[in-house]
């Protein structure tokens, strides 16, 4: 039986990494209980996306295409996806923990009379019941939880599920009707989008972070963390700290309430370690600090370690990092 | 204009990583923590306030009423909010076990039918749980436009809408919504020029951050209205949807080695980490 649903993560004209990841726990949730998945994506003209979408071993991947929707408001979106869900024979319905995901599922789950679970980093089968993980207490404490709906509803943290790998068999394209929105919708009006813009790699896909905090200093100091991120293909983050002294802007905030990463490696600048910030990037497979306090907390939980100014360490690094390459 | 803010009590965040898990995993334990507001809570008290203030000619139709649910100690929190400068508080008693978003959005729902607040502002999400569901499943329970993850708000001086900038995935998204509404916040709505009601002088600067309870605010808020009320006062349906089995410790990450110069460190990413 066709029972999980994955909506898509489509952004700039691209399927977004995420949404592979949210593939993989579903393809993991079919084999659990013998089911499969479809895939279903909303925007104004999905024409550019069809392709990749298609290559995702989906059923079916289903197309909501109508103006105006490409902003993903739940308003908007709970009911299209709604239809879907009781047209069909989906249980499960999963979304990357994306702003969009976290936007607009809670309300799907709500108008659907389902539990929902945020931030998924695993899941689970015993006696016909699915058991997720999720984080809690800034990745402190994971809590195993069960839906008890009908229907479930999660959200999926694309760094705890490898990216599914495109196939070459081709699902099949389905365009479905566009129900009418919300009530809400007439109180609410898009007004624009401003886009933060980076030619970089996007935080939760880069195999190479590269974060500065206060110790920064200024914005224009943001320069030389991304030097170093360019001379390795890397992303930059940052600190909330950073972030609210308007050195970079808040897209690129990394921890708790911002963007989770798990790049292969991590280089924490000037920047203390905050619990809400390391729990952004706890899953990193190598974690690099360069802070002239000895005594910061980023040092607990960092594989390799210099105390020095970073002004001081990074000019060399991007050195040292030239001379070998 | 009326809002209405609910609010939470967290254990200290700063302290997040002290919170224990009982032998058999069913159960958290919070001993030696201090109770605070849920941070992204007190960020929407304060929106509040600033939103409501210098605005319209009647002060006296201005209302900012906070609730929480949670036991009879919440009452801390509750107090600590009519402090910052919140005019009313309920207390609805409950204990997080008994608990889900669903629940929290079925009482507050409650709540709004009773007192037809123009807006519900409220933490993006609470730091223990780390859901951010609830918001979004109460202004969905409420056919009421949704705002989410505001980073900045501007209304006009009639306050009958609020033109929300919203942090998203990629930059920033901006929406206008209609009052009734609601709206959640994210950690700038507390810099000092995030909220703008186009009432107070536009030269006047908020400090950076929540504001803190004074102590003539703490003399004061002993006076105000504090209800006390039950879900089955309320007639708030407690089915819960998600049911929590077990917690665990994540895998801890140690502390590595440090190093003396920026030569051994690319050494060691190259030939031992083999990640540069």
């Amino acid at each position: 039986m066709d029972n999980i649903l994955v909506i898509a993560q489509v952004f700039d004209g691209q399927v977004k990494k995420s949404t592979n990841a949210t593939i993989t726990f579903a393809s993991r949730v079919a084999a659990f209980t013998g089911g499969s998945y479809s895939v279903m994506a909303l925007g104004d003209d999905l024409s550019g996306q069809t392709e990749d979408l298609s290559h995702l071993g989906a059923q079916k991947v289903i197309l909501a295409e109508a103006p105006g929707i490409d902003q993903g408001l739940g308003e908007q979106w709970v009911p299209i996806i709604e239809q879907v869900v009781r047209k069909g024979s989906f249980k499960i319905i999963a979304s990357p923990s994306s702003s969009i995901g976290k936007d607009v599922l809670p309300r799907l789950a709500q108008s659907l009379k389902a539990g929902m679970a945020s931030d998924v980093t695993d899941v689970s089968y015993e006696s016909d019941n699915l058991f997720y993980v999720r984080p809690m207490y800034a990745g402190n404490v994971n809590c195993t939880v069960q839906i008890t709906t009908e229907t479930e509803v999660v959200t999926v943290r694309q760094t705890e599920f490898d990216p599914f790998e495109a196939i070459a068999e081709e699902s099949p394209v389905e365009r479905i009707d566009i129900p009418p929105p919300d009530m809400a919708v007439e109180r609410i009006e898009f007004n624009g989008f401003e886009k933060s813009i980076s030619e970089r790699p996007d935080l939760p896909d880069a195999k190479i972070v590269v974060s500065g905090g206060r110790g920064l200093k200024s914005g224009e100091n943001f320069k030389i963390i991304e030097e170093l991120a360019d001379l390795i293909g890397g992303a930059v983050g940052a600190t909330r700290a950073a972030v609210d002294a308007g050195f970079i802007h808040n897209d690129f905030q990394v921890g708790q309430t911002g963007k989770i990463v798990a790049p292969d490696l991590y280089i924490a600048v000037g920047l203390s370690g905050a619990l809400q910030h390391v729990a952004g990037i706890k899953s990193s497979k190598v974690i690099v600090a360069i802070n002239k306090d000895e005594e910061a907390p980023i040092f607990q939980v960092s594989d390799y370690g210099i105390v020095a100014d970073l002004f001081k360490a990074v000019p060399e690094l991007i050195e040292e990092i030239k001379k070998t390459t | 204009m009326k809002i209405i803010v609910p609010i939470k009590r967290v254990p200290d965040p700063e302290k997040a990583d002290k919170v224990r898990i009982s032998e058999d995993g069913k159960q958290l334990i919070f001993d030696g923590l201090d109770w605070k507001p849920n941070p992204f809570d007190e960020y929407a008290v304060e929106t509040a306030l600033r939103l409501v203030k210098d605005s319209g000619a009647d002060q006296t139709a201005n209302e900012v009423i906070v609730v929480s649910i949670g036991p009879e100690e919440a009452t801390h929190q509750v107090l600590w909010c009519l402090a910052m400068g919140a005019d009313r508080g309920m207390l609805i008693s409950g204990d997080d076990r008994e608990l889900d978003a669903t629940v929290v959005a079925r009482a507050i729902a409650k709540l709004v039918k009773k007192e037809s607040p123009d807006l519900i502002l409220m933490g993006k999400q609470t730091v223990d749980g780390d859901s951010n569901q609830t918001a979004q499943m109460l202004a969905g329970m409420l056919g009421w436009p949704q705002a989410t993850f505001a980073g900045r708000i501007e209304t006009p001086a009639d306050l009958s809408s609020a033109t929300v900038t919203r942090e998203v995935d990629g930059g920033s998204a901006t929406v206008t919504v209609k009052f009734p509404a609601l709206i959640s916040v994210d950690v700038r709505i507390v810099t000092p020029q995030a909220v703008n009601n186009n009432m107070s002088p536009p030269d006047e600067l908020n400090r950076d951050g929540a504001r803190f309870a004074s102590l003539p605010g703490i003399m004061k808020a002993k006076k105000k209205p504090l209800e006390r009320l039950t879900l089955e006062d309320l007639g708030v349906d407690t089915s819960q949807r998600v049911k929590t089995i077990s917690y665990s410790r994540p895998a801890a990450r140690s502390g590595g080695i440090i190093l003396e110069t920026v030569e051994e460190l690319v050494q060691k990413l190259k030939e031992e980490a083999r990640v540069l």
